[in-house]
């Protein structure tokens, strides 16, 4: 049984202008142990449809799905309490920007503790051990002296492993990593990523990548789902989507990158479509 | 012209940091040392992570700010914006565009003020000339004449990063600081923006000094590639020089860093998971 | 070229009356601010034609009515609705003819306090250092004394009369202005347009008023609409301890000042006035909070 279940999920935004439709129809699913990369450019409604599936959008999106189960419930049905009781615990999600991720007014050790203590209802020297255990495992030295240290006096990277501490705090049996490593360097993009799939292997847990960087998906995924517009372009294991991919969508958005340039210019997207009405037909 | 459009010698640049009322100042050396010199019509790509200095490098060869010490010389004439006040001809003779396409724009100007303000400030072209002039630079990046009247708000990011290039090459720049000029766009915006690049590099002989962090964007558009490291350059030469055989530890460990977009790749991961 | 013409569609309709309506959309949504802005709106309509609407004229004293009280009170006369006061002037002439006077000296003393706290503050902003630092310790030691204290001494220096109390009023709000243009030209001046616009060679004088300017309007407009109200306020207050407007001068507060000591006796004379200060003051203020939300980005829900 996969651990999420999505079924044509669409989120609707009210704007100044009227409705817009920021996910339309999307499905997909996770299982244990799977990482699934959704792939997308910005306006794909990649990150929306994940937290649809968290309930933190705000109040002036609509969210409607045929199914949206998590571990075999209905997340629709679920009343706020009972939704608060599986998001944070068993559902975890990071987020782009680290230091903003981070309460600045408050240790590191007390943001992770905090966690702990709403969901786990451990006592404090468990809490504070329980803490320690964490920052050791997602690379930060020193463990029990940063547990002091407010997210100010730490880098971008270090931040991200914080993040990431608080988010498998509670053993989650999905983590949701909307764009983890676009604000770092290369360098410490490596290392987040590395510490993500070594966690993911380590607690098999359910992994899904938001990003917009192929060489990440290319590096992480087992499964991919390609996004345009809020609509799913394509589905694939990672292997077959690079190999041969199926929709047009994918084999222009692969022909762009740098990497695979031969002559002089770049295909560009315009040289599969000359309009989106056309993008989106082959979506069909 | 001979001789090369670009010339730093041992470009230091040290800020200094006051410690407060009773702490100690303390001197931050953002740039060490570093020289380096671009030809007409090439692409020098200055490549590091943040905080190495590239940045502060790009404000000194716009001749934003002054560096400490160091010669600068453009088209063989020696700047120094510490000393004496720039005149406009060497003002023109380089600009700039930016990283974030939502910031670079002024707000409150419509497209064609934007284009049209260099010239209102550097030359004496009436108001119709003016118009003309920036009509034909919006056409030339791929805009259209209805966008003319618009505000920066209602474009999207590559079309906005259209107008800076645009801007940039309105007062015939001779070398054009393109600071991580692509990196906040998709894919498929990035491909066109640097396909336009390439095609105005062409067309008007210009110079590029393109800063990036992005190593498979340098490897397609250098032909020069500096690696910095906390203000050093610690690797200087041609682009398949630098590529096919890294000799600084920084860059190899960059190189291996980048993820890859490849088959042979992910066969390998997938191969190496199973074993596992 | 065949790919570098091909472009990104735009993302909005580019009429500038749809974002006059985008604006009126979340104005629209705070109830307060409509009212506040009917209300205002009325009241700047009744100040234009006071002469036309108005029953008598401002300073006739009728002999023969003297204290009258409001129509439907015992006593009250069809001729005064709002009763007479302690000379027999009508009050609602009186009062309509008040709008004018507490409309002008709102526009005059805002934008006195404006032009002069915007040009304060961009200088400030722009050079900082110690212009700077000179600037900012002149205002704090502006915002240090109680503003109507203050007032009160320059008015007392430059004598009694509604132009001095303006003056004085402006500088004492003027302080607001300067804080709040310096702190925006700071936030937009590492903005990469106006690096860009140095780039181009824009001299700084060029940077101050025609890149940065404009871009930090939005909280002046708002930080106007409340300093609107606060000068009607104090000009009340100082028309109230006779530093103002003088008397016979149809001016709220000064009217307020006249019926002191009728308080007791006739109730009206001083209610009247007061309560057009307060509709006044109270609906400039909800105007204010709803270009506030219409004005400010990062109040918007998208």
């Amino acid at each position: 049984m996969p651990l999420l279940e999505i079924e044509n999920l669409v989120v609707e935004f009210e704007t100044a202008s009227g409705p817009f439709r920021a996910v339309d129809g999307v499905s997909l699913s996770v299982s244990e142990r799977e990482v699934l990369a959704i792939v997308g450019e910005s306006g794909s409604g990649k990150s929306v449809s994940m937290l649809a599936v968290m309930g933190l959008l705000p109040w002036t999106a609509k969210v409607m799905a045929d199914k949206l189960a998590f571990d075999g419930r209905d997340l629709l049905s679920l009343d706020v309490a009972e939704r608060r009781r599986i998001v944070g615990k068993d559902i975890a999600m990071i987020f782009q920007e680290p230091m903003a991720s981070l309460n600045p007014c408050f240790t590191v050790g007390f943001q992770i503790e905090e966690v702990l203590r709403v969901h786990m209802k451990m006592d404090r020297a468990r809490r504070r051990a329980r803490a320690v255990e964490l920052l050791k495992a997602v690379g930060i030295p020193e463990p029990a002296e940063r547990l002091s240290s407010y997210p100010h006096q730490m880098s971008g990277g270090q931040c991200q492993r914080v993040m990431i501490a608080i988010a498998i705090a509670c053993n989650p049996k999905l983590l949701i990593a909307d764009e983890p490593t676009t604000a770092l360097d290369v360098t410490i993009q490596k290392q987040i990523l590395d510490l993500l799939m070594r966690l993911q292997a380590e607690h098999g847990m359910g992994l899904i990548m938001i990003t917009h960087n192929m060489g990440v998906v290319a590096e992480t995924a087992d499964r991919v789902v390609v996004q345009y517009k809020g609509r799913k372009m394509e589905e694939a294991d990672v292997l077959s989507l690079f190999e041969t991919p199926k929709s047009a969508y994918t084999r222009a958005l692969l022909a762009a990158l740098p990497d695979n340039a031969t002559g002089d210019r770049l295909p560009t997207i315009s040289d599969y479509f000359d309009d989106e009405a056309r993008i989106a037909e082959a979506a069909r | 012209m001979s001789g090369p459009v670009l010339e730093a010698k041992n470009i230091v640049r040290d800020y200094h940091v006051r410690g407060g009322m009773f702490g100690t100042s303390r001197t931050v050396h953002a740039v060490k040392g570093v020289s380096f010199s671009v030809d007409e019509g090439r692409t020098l790509a200055i490549v590091g992570e943040s905080g190495c200095g590239k940045s502060t490098l790009a404000r000194i060869i716009t001749m934003i700010d002054a560096p400490t010490s160091g010669e600068l010389k453009i088209d063989g004439a020696r700047v120094d914006i510490g000393k004496a006040a720039l005149t406009p001809e060497m003002r023109r003779k380089v600009q700039i565009v930016f990283q974030n396409p939502y910031g670079s724009l002024n707000p409150r100007q419509k497209i064609g003020d934007v284009l049209g303000e260099p010239l209102l400030i550097n030359t004496d072209k009436s108001a119709g000339e003016r118009r003309d002039l920036s009509m034909r630079m919006l056409k030339k990046v791929g805009l259209e004449e209805k966008h003319f009247n618009r505000y920066p708000h209602m474009f999207s990011g590559g079309q906005r990063q259209r107008i800076a290039i645009a801007r940039a090459l309105m007062l015939n720049p001779r070398l054009l600081v393109l600071d991580e000029p692509v990196s906040a766009l998709d894919l498929s915006v990035q491909a066109q923006v640097l396909n336009l690049l390439a095609d105005l590099q062409d067309e008007f002989k210009l110079t590029y000094v393109f800063i990036s962090h992005d190593l498979s964007v340098v490897r397609y558009i250098a032909d020069e590639v500096m690696v910095m490291y906390f203000g050093e350059a610690v690797e200087y030469g041609t682009r398949d020089a630098v590529f096919s055989d890294p000799k600084h530890d920084y860059t190899r460990t960059l190189f291996a860093a980048t993820p890859r977009a490849d088959v042979a790749s992910i066969k390998a991961r997938l191969a190496k998971k199973k074993a596992a | 070229m065949a790919d570098t013409t091909a472009i990104e569609a735009p993302i909005q309709d580019p009429s500038s009356a749809r974002r006059l309506a985008e604006f009126w959309y979340y104005f629209s949504e705070n109830r307060g601010a409509v009212i506040g802005l009917v209300v205002f709106a009325v009241l700047v309509v009744v100040a234009v034609l006071a002469p036309l609407i108005a029953p008598h004229a401002p300073n006739a004293q009728y002999r023969d009515a003297v204290l009258v009280p409001p129509v439907w009170e015992t006593g009250g006369r069809a001729a005064y609705l709002l009763g007479t006061d302690a000379v027999g002037r009508d009050i609602l002439s009186r009062l309509l003819y008040g709008a004018r006077f507490s409309l002008f000296i709102g526009v005059i003393v805002t934008t006195l306090a404006l032009v002069g706290g915007i040009v304060v503050g961009v200088v400030a902003g722009f050079f900082r250092g110690w212009v700077d630092t000179v600037i900012m310790r002149v205002m704090d030691i502006i915002l240090a004394f109680p503003s109507l204290l203050l007032a009160l001494v320059l008015v007392a220096v430059l004598g009694p009369g509604l132009m001095n109390a303006m003056i004085a009023i402006a500088l004492v709000l003027q302080p607001h202005f300067v804080r709040l243009t310096r702190a925006a030209v700071m936030a937009e001046k590492g903005r990469e347009y106006v690096t860009a616009a140095q780039v181009a060679g824009a001299s700084s004088f060029r940077l101050m008023f025609r890149t940065i300017l404009p871009n930090c309007l939005a909280p002046l407009i708002v930080q106007a609409t409340l300093s609107f109200s606060n000068a009607i306020l104090d000009a009340a207050a100082l028309g109230f301890l006779g530093m103002g407007a003088q008397p016979p001068t149809p001016e709220w507060g000064t009217m307020l000042a006249e019926a002191r000591e009728f308080i007791l006796r006739a109730w009206w004379v001083v209610t009247f006035p007061g309560l057009a200060i307060l509709i006044t003051v109270l609906a400039i203020n909800l105007m204010g909070d709803g270009l506030r939300d219409a004005l400010d980005p990062k109040l918007k829900r998208s």
